[in-house]
């Protein structure tokens, strides 16, 4: 790790331990029952002696939430909106904020309430709140492309991301709230990003820990293209196993020197190719095949390596195969020679 | 059998990746709800671990009681599987689905006894975690350094009508063991520094969310057959991982599974007949060849089947007087140039 990335690690980290914690339940549609796993989970730590507060509740709440709600004490709305300075004035160790996803009139000190979350969390209150995958702005794109609407109000990823714990409320899809397929899809949509934020945080702690692993939790695809590679059916076998397995597939080639103009042309194609697929294309500079691409693969927790098969009778790709100790090796065969 | 065709009961599993996640208390929750419906609900098996708030859950529903089993000179207590077949709810709770039966149980695992009650129309709720999944086998091994003995095929939570994830934070679940909600202090603080260590967690976590969501998507998909993949078995210990490997690979790819091995004589090893039936009780169709020329076995059965891709094992160390000639996955590799060949990392920790 350089030195920036190792300060601005130290300088998170410096912020977060004076910042409360922030929980987030996570839910794929209204109904899954968000609110209700949040106050039930206010009301056991009250019963455990921790000060807990109410700073938000919906208007329409279910009569399970109503209940709960009601033993709790509340810091009501001031002007439709979070009364921060009273919420600073308590100052309690736990405070429940309903509906994350919320804009605030205006003349709010915040346009929305995941800002007041925010400036409550700086303070060094936790905050224990709840919101939907449809309001998670880098998630509105896959979401319209599910249901044929967007949600006005949104949150970004980030503020996912930064939260101390995130926990998925899952549900069988209640059809009276929407169309099965939909319903399946946004559900879908949910664990996965559930998935890639708890995938991060475990990057995170594997990293702070100093624990170096040779496994990972997803599949990861390198597709290594040479002149002589079928560019096209490694490329779409890539793509397809990283979208079924919910993974990650990279492209790379080793640059060797000595190349023949038709070769080149031949690896020119095949890297245009894989950037028409959207492809992540590296570069590897190396003197050894096999060491070079050893390596990248090692740094990259690559799970599942494509090769062309090699058409000479003493190939590198024996000595590849002997020292793959943590992923698979896939081999193709060549395209028809042009 | 004659009589009216009895509409198969439909499977709910509840799915988490640790004890004291909740599952059992999901489960009963619902339960409660069904019951407060009206419907016919009882408890076939549940298994309270002495947690006063799960236990509390159960209150009002009729449970069967268990059926002792000597073994061993013990006492043991499993699910009374005649009893609740004959009592014929509409639905049974059936706790711990990856469990294995007291040997002369009748089944051998209790998700067969779940497979008798959906047969006779009974619907079921059960619990599992992540970690039982066959195909996770390795990975969960590589991960925690347990290898999980119980363990339930893929098919058979494939075929579940709804796989429900039961998620809590890591942090959420150490704070419930250190409170002593889940196990006895004395077994807390080694399930603490042991299975319970929080990259442990948060990784099976990420596996069960990644599995709930291929389940989710598993009943979305238009079928989609394009890949035949072909396990060779050996008999060496790395076939299991090279079977579980490829049988994932395949599901996912929505593909064929076939597994084959090469014998010299008509008679099998017994490792290797061992690696044959579990393959065939993950759903994989195996074949037995006869050959001396293992290579050449292999790639006619292959080119003469449609596979698309060759699934391998890496060779073992080989013998000093045999290192300069050409292994059998150099030889495949050598001879199939034409297909597909996967050879598969053996899993280390």
């Amino acid at each position: 790790m350089n030195p920036d990335d190792l300060l601005r690690r130290v300088q998170a980290e410096e912020r977060r331990e004076q910042r409360g914690r922030l929980k987030i339940f996570l839910g794929y549609a209204p109904r899954v029952g968000k609110s209700l796993r949040m106050f039930d989970e206010g009301r056991r730590r009250k019963a455990r002696g921790q000060d807990v507060v109410v700073a938000a509740v919906q208007e329409k709440s279910s009569d399970a939430v109503r209940e709960i709600v009601g033993r709790l004490e509340i810091i009501p709305a001031l002007d439709g909106a979070i009364d921060l300075p009273a919420v600073f004035r308590r100052h309690p160790a736990v405070c429940l904020i309903d509906e994350l996803a919320y804009d605030n009139p205006p003349g709010s000190r915040n346009p929305s309430r995941w800002q007041d979350v925010e400036a409550i969390i700086d303070q060094g209150i936790a905050v224990i709140t709840a919101v939907n995958v449809q309001h998670i702005r880098e998630q509105q794109r896959a979401v319209e492309a599910i249901t044929g609407k967007r949600a006005t109000r949104s949150i970004p990823q980030t503020f996912l991301r930064e939260a101390e714990e995130i926990e998925v409320v899952d549900a069988p899809p209640d059809l009276s709230m929407g169309d099965a397929r939909v319903l399946a899809e946004l559900r879908e949509l949910a664990l996965l990003l559930a998935a890639d934020v708890v995938d991060h945080q475990l990057q995170e702690y594997l990293d702070s820990h100093g624990v170096a692993v040779h496994w990972g939790t997803q599949e990861r695809v390198l597709v290594c293209l040479t002149p002589r590679s079928n560019a096209l059916e490694m490329l779409r076998s890539g793509q397809r196993n990283a979208r079924r397995f919910h993974g990650v597939m990279l492209v790379a080639y080793v640059a060797q020197s000595g190349l023949n103009a038709a070769d080149q042309a031949r690896l020119d194609e095949n890297l245009k190719l894989a950037q028409d697929l959207g492809a992540e294309i590296h570069a590897l500079d190396g003197g050894d095949f096999v060491d070079t691409l050893l390596l990248f693969a090692k740094e990259q927790r690559i799970t599942q390596l494509f090769l062309g098969h090699s058409q000479r009778e003493r190939s590198p790709i024996e000595r590849l195969i002997d020292a793959a100790e943590d992923f698979d090796v896939r081999l193709f065969p060549h395209g028809e020679a042009k | 059998m004659n009589g009216p065709e009895v509409k198969k009961g439909q499977l709910k599993i509840y799915l988490g990746y640790a004890a004291g996640v909740g599952k059992t208390y999901r489960m009963l929750e619902e339960a409660q709800a069904l019951r407060a419906q009206g419907i016919d609900i009882v408890i076939g098996y549940f298994e309270p671990h002495g947690r006063q708030e799960t236990i509390a859950k159960t209150a009002g529903l009729e449970t069967i009681p268990r059926r002792q089993v000597a073994y061993g000179g013990a006492q043991f207590e499993e699910m009374d599987l005649e009893a609740v077949l004959w009592r014929k709810p509409a639905v049974a709770l059936v706790d711990e689905f990856a469990h294995s039966n007291i040997p002369g149980s009748g089944h051998e695992k209790r998700w067969q006894d779940v497979q008798t009650l959906l047969e006779a129309g009974i619907n079921v709720l059960t619990t599992m975690n992540v970690q039982h999944l066959e195909s996770l086998n390795d990975q969960v091994w590589q991960v925690t350094g347990v290898r999980v003995r119980e363990t339930v095929p893929d098919w058979v939570v494939d075929e579940a009508d709804e796989v429900v994830l039961v998620d809590l934070t890591p942090r959420a679940l150490r704070n419930r063991i250190e409170r002593g909600v889940v196990y006895a202090s004395e077994k807390a603080k080694r399930a603490l520094d042991n299975f319970f260590a929080e990259a442990n967690l948060t990784a099976l976590r990420e596996l069960a969310m990644r599995h709930t969501a291929h389940e989710v998507e598993e009943k979305l998909l238009e079928p989609h057959k394009e890949e035949r993949i072909l396990i060779c078995l050996t008999g060496r210990p790395s076939s299991a991982n090279l079977i579980r490997r490829g049988k994932r690979v395949a599901d996912y790819l929505q593909g064929d599974c076939l597994a084959v091995h090469v014998s010299a004589g008509p008679v099998c090893d017994e490792s290797v007949q061992r690696h044959m039936s579990f393959a065939r009780n993950l759903r994989i169709q195996t074949h037995i060849l006869e050959g001396d020329d293992v290579p050449s076995a292999i790639t006619v059965f292959a080119r003469s089947h449609g596979v698309t891709q060759i699934f391998m094992g890496r060779s073992g160390a080989r013998p000093w007087w045999k290192r300069f000639g050409e292994t059998v996955v150099q030889q495949i590799v050598r001879m199939a140039r034409d297909m597909q060949i996967t050879i598969v990392a053996e899993r280390r920790r």
